[in-house]
């Protein structure tokens, strides 16, 4: 843990805060301000889109614009914020070429730089650490690394527009399928303007070699970014896919409306990691990304499994719900999550368990800390449908307080309509002492290195879920973002 | 290398210590005895310098630095170490990963390499044999589940590890039986040195059966009654701590 301690104070004299609050100086081609038809032909336009995808996404606009756009945003949320313009976001912006790089030698060297920064290992030699990358600047998809290699194994990993050009039939089979592009307000939205994002699938009985990682940045002012991820794993195949998350410094907040479906057929797994540091706001609040995702799995078919495990610990506001459809038989699903509220973050955030096939599974391990004037609400709904015979739940939901100016709250939602399910719901809060911090201090610890070990402590169970090489990120993201909580 | 010098303390408004002079060299061993509510603890923690225990009048000098001006990581870097009475469990935070830590920041401050964690594990395992104490105590949890016994096993070994220069054992023995009582007393016994000194306080005089003190010094009522050699420590267990009323009598007449 010293050297997590050491990792802060480097990170700390490199940039005073948050690390990663740079901006790439890069021109960048936009489509015009505000969301209407025509920006959203633009947007397909500019990808190339076949014309069922245009469809879509027109059929997804005038169904938000119908439907949620006169309601105003979900206000079920316990978080507050004020009222969006939608109309004065860029909903395209993309890095200017000429063509589509072929290479990485023939990408933006500035671009490069900035990935350099973020410490992600785009260059193949660096890719050595076993990670296969495709990273998202803004709307297109830059480069997707190692993508040969996974091909020869019948692997497909690319952006979701290439998907969109080279692997229709397998994007119009499963694309809403799990999220509908009626879905929510958010979820919505992103289905009209979605600029680009991943696409996965893992041919049946194939274990994927390697972790396969995007990285989403925020570059371009007032973007909003609309990442869509679609991830198959057909049957007996196996996947372990990271999401890492960061944008710049700035004063306005940004909108993120992301939206992911990850589908398992019968004896697949998806394993779904997520990292999320977006740009938090400074410590009075002004500026930081609103994260505002759908994430949902659906097992569709017997003992298949899906895990999310989530470390949020950036953004203004987190309102996320990583969920499973439990619709195979024996299926399991399962939600492990740390989010972290310090300064005047808002997260409220949990899991959606819906068990609909016989003996299905889930659990739930939730870990809240708030800090500072951050305000942690774990949400969530597990239902257990008629014809769920045997369906098991448990659920663990432990808040830790730094201070006393911070709130921690649980939400869950129980609905259970079959008799032999077994539902289980454990709840704790609890604070760190002062015994805990001066024993620390005794053994020669900083006040800062004993609260970064101890709520690394309380997250252990979560963050151990996490593949190896990223849970030693999350740690020092743990240390970093709790900084200045105690005095 | 200690020197407390008419030391009042307050706690929570209430004065405790009611000027306290004691002065210990390297390589010695004091005993503090004294009953129940006479300011033992009080005195550990004013040592280690934990918030809320204020100097009111004197001072103490470790080294020739002013305590007071130095905050408790500080000290404890300097090399005081405070083996806890109840010592604190820390969930999730393994005993190992913890005190390689405590140990790394010591080292640092004294601009020495960090321990990776395969050298650490080498010099632990060291200690533990040195201590007859098994490996189980670092791979769990800090102090989580522990019995009363490896809980006061595990602040020896602790002390092992870090190599302070001045401990001061807060009832170590307290709540101990007789075997647990000799592992830590051989412990204590085997990291005495001429470097080092070391201040245990203590209800009982049964640990000075196993770890023989230098001097004995008797605590009540926040102030030191009375001082000698290792045989005061016999002469308390022979007539209790009534004695000091007598005594107390005495110095009045």
């Amino acid at each position: 843990m010293a050297a997590t301690a050491e990792t802060v104070k480097t990170v700390k004299s490199v940039t005073d805060e948050y690390k990663h609050g740079f901006v790439t100086d890069i021109e960048v081609e936009r489509a015009p301000r505000g969301l209407n038809e025509d920006v959203i032909r633009f947007i397909s336009e500019k990808k190339n889109e076949p014309a069922w995808m245009l469809e879509w996404r027109l059929k997804a606009y005038r169904t938000w614009v119908e439907r949620f756009l006169p309601a105003s945003d979900p206000t079920w949320a316990r978080v507050t914020y004020p009222q969006i313009d939608y109309q004065n976001a860029y909903y395209y912006a993309a890095p200017k070429t000429k063509e589509r790089p072929k290479s990485l030698d023939e990408i933006d060297p500035a671009l490069l730089r900035t990935y350099e920064k973020l410490g992600i290992p785009l260059k193949e030699q660096e890719m050595l650490a076993g990670v296969a990358v495709d990273a998202i600047f803004d709307s297109i998809s830059v480069a997707t690394t190692y993508k040969e290699k996974l091909a020869e194994m019948g692997i497909i990993f690319c952006s979701f527009s290439e998907a969109v050009q080279e692997h229709p039939e397998l994007v119009r089979e499963y694309l809403g399928t799990v999220v509908p592009y009626a879905d929510n307000f958010f979820a919505t939205l992103n289905s009209a303007a979605f600029s680009d994002g991943s696409f996965v699938y893992i041919p049946p009985g194939v274990r994927c070699p390697m972790e396969l990682s995007t990285y989403f940045r925020i570059n371009a002012e007032n973007t909003g970014q609309f990442e869509r991820t679609l991830i198959i794993a057909d049957k007996g195949s196996y996947v372990s896919y990271l999401e890492g998350c960061t944008a710049p410094m700035r004063d306005e907040n940004q909108l993120h409306a992301a939206v992911v479906e990850l589908i398992t057929l019968d004896d697949a797994e998806i394993k779904y990691s997520t990292i999320q540091n977006w740009y938090p706001g400074d410590e009075n609040g002004k500026g930081g990304i609103y994260n505002f995702v759908t994430k949902r799995g659906a097992c569709r078919g017997k003992y298949s499994k899906i895990s999310w495990t989530q470390v949020e610990t950036g953004a203004a506001i987190t309102w996320k719900y990583p969920s499973c459809i439990l619709q195979g038989d024996n299926s399991v699903g399962e939600f492990s999550s740390v989010a972290i509220t310090n300064n005047y973050q808002q997260a409220d955030t949990g899991t959606k368990m819906i068990h609909i096939g016989k003996n299905t599974r889930s659990t739930i391990i939730s870990k809240g800390i708030a800090a500072g004037h951050g305000q942690n609400t774990y949400r969530g709904l597990v239902r257990v449908l008629p014809k769920a015979t045997n369906a098991r739940n448990y659920t663990q939901c432990d808040s830790l307080l730094l201070g006393d100016k911070c709130g921690a709250h649980t939400v869950p939602y129980i609905e259970v309509r079959n008799r032999t399910a077994k539902v289980e719901h454990e709840a704790t809060t609890s604070k760190i002492s002062d015994d805990q911090l001066f024993y620390c201090k005794q053994r020669g610890l900083s006040a800062e290195d004993a609260v970064t070990m101890i709520v690394n402590g309380f997250c252990k169970q979560v963050l151990q879920e996490l593949p190896m090489e990223f849970a030693v990120e999350a740690q020092k993201l743990v240390g970093i973002s709790l900084e200045g909580s105690v005095g | 290398m200690l020197e407390i010098k008419n030391l009042h303390a307050r706690v929570d408004g209430q004065q405790i210590l009611q000027g306290i002079d004691i002065s210990i060299k390297a390589g010695e061993v004091h005993a503090i005895m004294g009953p129940n509510g006479s300011g033992k603890s009080t005195l550990a923690f004013v040592l280690a310098g934990r918030e809320g225990y204020e100097i009111t009048q004197g001072e103490v000098l470790f080294e020739g630095r002013n305590l007071a001006e130095m905050k408790p990581e500080e000290r404890a870097r300097e090399g005081i170490f405070l083996a806890f009475q109840y010592p604190v469990e820390i969930p999730g935070v393994s005993g190992m990963n913890f005190l390689k830590s405590a140990l790394n920041v010591t080292r640092k401050y004294r601009g020495l390499s960090e321990l990776d964690a395969i050298e650490f594990l080498k010099l632990a395992r060291e200690k533990l044999k040195l201590l007859g104490m098994d490996e189980k105590l670092i791979q769990r949890a800090v102090n989580v589940g522990f019995s009363g016994g490896e809980k006061k096993r595990s602040e020896v070994f602790q002390m092992a590890v870090l190599e302070p220069k001045l401990a001061v054992l807060d009832e170590t023995d307290s709540g101990l039986d007789i075997d647990a009582l000799k592992i830590v007393a051989n412990g204590i016994n085997t990291l005495r040195n001429p470097d080092r000194a070391m201040l245990i306080i203590t209800h009982y005089q049964r640990l000075l059966n196993y770890v023989i003190p230098d001097k004995v010094h008797v605590l009540a009522e926040g102030r030191i009654v009375r001082s000698g050699g290792k045989e005061l420590a016999l002469e308390l267990e022979d007539k209790g701590y009534a004695m000091l009323d007598s005594a107390d009598a005495n110095a009045a007449a």
